[in-house]
C-alpha cells in the first residue's frame, strides 16, 4: 500500500494534466488552476521542513563545536535577523528588510557571479592544453572563434570573421541540436515511465 | 457674396455624404465622451474630404479557448493610407444600438473582443475615422463565441504522445519478455561504483548536487532517480553522503528517496538526517554553499546532475581544484562545455535520462531506452527528408498552408 498509492496518485494526476493540456474549455482551465495552489500550499509545508532541517543542522553543529561551527552561528542569526525584520517591519520597498537585502545580499551574488571571470581563466588553461584530439580540436575552434569576433580578426585574415561565424552557425548549432533532440525524447519518456510506474527509483526502486 | 458662396459651400457639402458616413452621437450608445471617440464637425468644415468604409467584416469564435473571445477581420478600406484609423462597433442581439468596444491604428486587419459573454449573438461593424466622420462598413453576420472541447492545434502532439507511447508499451512488453537489449557503454555512468569505491576508500564523504532547478524541471526528476541509484550503492560501499538542496520541495523529494534507496538495501539505520540538507534559494548563496562544502569537507567525489545555469562552472572549478573525482550530467548545452572542461566524466544531453536504466539495469527501463532511440530515428529520418527536398528546390510551404 505504500508503494501503491504514491503511484496511484502520480498516475491520476500526471495523466489528468495531460488530458487537460488539449482541453481549452474554463473547467480544465480551473483544474490546473487548483492543481497549481496545491502546489504552492506544498511548497510552504516543504519549506517548513527545510528551515526545520536548516536549524536541526546547524544547531547541531554549534552544540557539538564541529570544525567551522562559528560560520553556523552567522547562518543562523541571518535567517532570525532577517525573517525577525521582514514580519515586524515589512517588506515593503522602502523596509529595512529590502535594504539590507539591496545592500547586502545582492552585492554578494554579484561578487559570487564575478568571480566567473576568474574561474573561466583557470578552466580555459585546463581545457586548452592540447593533450589529445578532441583537446586540440576544441583549443583550435575556440581560437579561430576568439580572434574571429575580436575586432582585429579582420586584418590578421579577411576570411577569419566568416570562418568563426560558420563554426557557430553550422557545427556548433548542429551539435546542439543533435542534444537537444536527444533531451528532448528523454524528458517524454522520464514523464511517461514516472506516469506509467514504470520508473520507480524515486521509491526506491522496484518491489 | 462671399459669406453667401461659404453658406451654399457648406450646404453643398452635406448632401455629397453617402449614407454611410454617420455623426457619432446619432449611432454610438457609449461612450460618448470617450477622448478617441471622432465627433462630428461637418457643419464647422467647408468641404471634408469622404473615405470608403472597410469591407468585408467576418467574425467568428476564437478557436481553441476557453470562450469568451471572438475574433474579426476585415478588408482595408482603400482610403486606408489617409484614414486615422479604425473603430470597431458592437450589437448584441438583444440591444437595439452599436456600442463601440474598441480601436485600431490605420493598416490593421484583425481585432479580438476578448469582453463578450458565450452563447449571445454579436454583430460587429468596423468603421473607418477620417474627418472626424466614421465610414461604417456592412454589419457582419451573428457570431456566438462558446468554449472549446478540444485543442485542435495540438492534435499534431497528441499524435506523437500516442505513437510514442505505444512504442514504449511495445518494448517495455518484450523487455519483459526476457529478451536481452543492448545498451551502450556510458562512460560517466560506468564510472560511479568507480566514485563510490574511492570516496569509500579515502573515507570521505559523497557530494550530489541535484541541480538548480526546482522539481518541476524534468532534469531534476532525472536527477532524483540516480541519486536513488547512487544512494543503493553508498548504502552498499558504507559511505558517508552529502545532498545540498536548493529548493524545499527537491530537498524534501531527495530526502524520501535517500532514505527509500537505504530501506531497499537493508541499511535503514545507515540513513542519517544530515545527509540531506536545505541550503538556500538563492543562486550564488547555493554556489557559495557548495564551494564552502567541497572547501572544508573535502568530498572526495562530487557529483553534478540535474539543471545548472552560470554558477555551474563555479561549483566543477572548485571540485577540480580540491581534486575530487567529478561526474556531471545535465541537459542545458550552455554549461556543458564547463563541466566537459572541468569534471573527470559528463553525461551529456539524454544520457542523464538514460543514467537511471543503465545503473538499475531494469529490463523495463531499457525498454524505454530502446523508445527513444526509435523515436530520435523518425525525427531524424524526418529532418534529412526535408533536408533532401529542400535541396532538390521544392517548396512544401504553400502544400502545408504556411504563410
Amino acid at each position: 500500500m505504500k508503494r501503491k498509492l504514491p503511484l496511484a496518485i502520480c498516475f491520476i494526476t500526471g495523466v489528468s494534466m495531460i488530458v487537460q493540456f488539449f482541453i481549452p474549455h474554463p473547467t480544465s482551465l480551473e483544474f490546473s488552476s487548483m492543481i497549481y495552489k496545491w502546489i504552492i500550499v506544498l511548497m510552504a509545508l516543504a519549506l517548513i521542513l527545510a528551515i526545520g532541517n536548516l536549524i536541526r543542522h546547524h544547531g547541531n553543529k554549534i552544540r557539538r563545536k564541529k570544525e567551522n561551527w562559528q560560520y553556523s552561528i552567522v547562518t543562523l542569526s541571518g535567517m532570525v535577523v532577517m525573517a525577525t525584520i521582514g514580519l515586524a517591519w515589512g517588506i515593503d520597498p522602502d523596509s529595512l528588510y529590502q535594504r539590507i537585502y539591496l545592500n547586502v545580499m545582492a552585492p554578494l551574488g554579484g561578487t559570487m557571479f564575478a568571480l566567473l571571470a576568474y574561474y573561466m581563466a583557470s578552466a580555459a588553461y585546463r581545457s586548452f592544453r592540447a593533450r589529445s584530439l578532441e583537446a586540440t580540436l576544441l583549443l583550435l575552434s575556440a581560437f579561430i572563434v576568439m580572434i574571429g569576433f575580436m575586432p582585429f580578426g579582420q586584418y590578421l585574415h579577411p576570411r577569419f570573421p566568416a570562418f568563426a561565424e560558420w563554426i557557430m552557425k553550422v557545427p556548433n548549432m548542429a551539435s546542439q541540436r543533435g542534444i537537444l533532440l536527444g533531451v528532448a525524447f528523454g524528458s517524454i519518456a522520464t514523464a511517461l515511465k514516472i506516469i506509467l510506474g514504470i520508473e520507480r527509483s524515486w521509491l526506491g526502486g522496484k518491489e | 457674396m462671399l459669406i453667401l458662396l461659404i453658406t451654399l459651400a457648406s450646404h453643398l457639402a452635406i448632401p455629397l455624404s453617402p449614407c454611410l458616413l454617420i455623426t457619432v452621437p446619432q449611432t454610438i450608445s457609449t461612450p460618448q465622451t470617450s477622448p478617441d471617440l471622432p465627433v462630428s464637425q461637418s457643419s464647422e468644415l467647408p468641404v471634408s474630404r469622404q473615405y470608403a468604409p472597410p469591407s468585408k467584416v467576418t467574425a467568428i469564435d476564437k478557436p481553441n479557448d476557453a470562450g469568451s473571445v471572438i475574433q474579426l477581420r476585415w478588408t482595408l478600406s482603400p482610403d486606408d493610407a489617409s484614414i486615422e484609423g479604425y473603430t470597431i462597433l458592437r450589437k448584441a442581439s438583444e440591444d437595439t444600438a452599436y456600442t463601440k468596444i474598441g480601436s485600431t491604428i490605420s493598416g490593421v486587419t484583425t481585432f479580438e473582443d476578448e469582453d463578450v459573454q458565450d452563447s449571445v449573438q454579436y454583430k460587429y461593424i468596423v468603421a473607418a475615422i477620417g474627418n472626424g466622420e466614421m465610414y461604417r462598413s456592412e454589419p457582419s453576420a451573428l457570431v456566438t463565441s462558446y468554449p472549446q472541447l478540444f485543442h485542435t492545434g495540438r492534435i499534431n502532439v497528441l499524435l506523437c504522445i500516442v505513437a510514442f507511447t505505444l512504442t514504449l508499451a511495445y518494448l517495455v512488453i518484450k523487455a519483459r519478455t526476457g529478451k536481452d537489449l543492448f545498451i551502450r557503454k556510458i562512460a560517466g555512468l560506468a564510472a560511479v561504483d568507480e566514485a563510490v569505491g574511492r570516496a569509500t576508500e579515502m573515507g570521505k564523504p559523497i557530494l550530489y548536487v541535484p541541480g538548480l532547478g526546482d522539481i518541476d524541471w524534468t532534469a531534476t526528476i532525472a536527477s532524483m532517480n540516480i541519486l536513488g541509484e547512487v544512494a543503493k550503492k553508498i548504502a552498499l560501499y558504507d559511505s558517508a553522503l552529502i545532498v545540498p538542496n536548493r529548493w524545499s520541495v527537491t530537498y524534501t523529494v531527495s530526502k524520501e528517496v535517500v532514505k527509500e534507496a537505504f530501506i531497499s538495501e537493508g541499511s535503514p539505520e545507515k540513513f542519517k538526517e544530515e545527509y540531506v540538507r536545505y541550503v538556500t534559494e538563492s543562486q550564488f548563496g547555493f554556489a557559495a554553499a557548495i564551494t564552502g562544502i567541497m572547501m572544508r569537507e573535502k568530498p572526495a567525489t562530487n557529483f553534478f546532475i540535474g539543471r545548472f545555469w552560470a554558477e555551474s562552472l563555479i561549483m566543477a572549478e572548485t571540485g577540480a581544484q580540491t581534486g575530487a573525482f567529478q561526474i556531471a550530467g545535465t541537459d542545458s548545452v550552455l554549461q556543458l562545455p564547463f563541466f566537459v572542461t572541468a569534471c573527470d566524466y559528463t553525461l551529456i544531453g539524454e544520457e542523464l535520462y538514460a543514467a537511471s536504466a543503465y545503473l538499475s539495469r531494469e529490463p523495463l527501463l531499457l525498454g524505454s531506452l530502446k523508445a527513444q532511440d526509435y523515436g530520435k530515428l523518425v525525427v531524424l529520418l524526418i529532418l534529412f527528408g526535408f533536408t533532401v527536398i529542400s535541396f532538390l528546390g521544392i517548396n512544401l510551404l504553400p502544400l502545408l498552408g504556411v504563410q
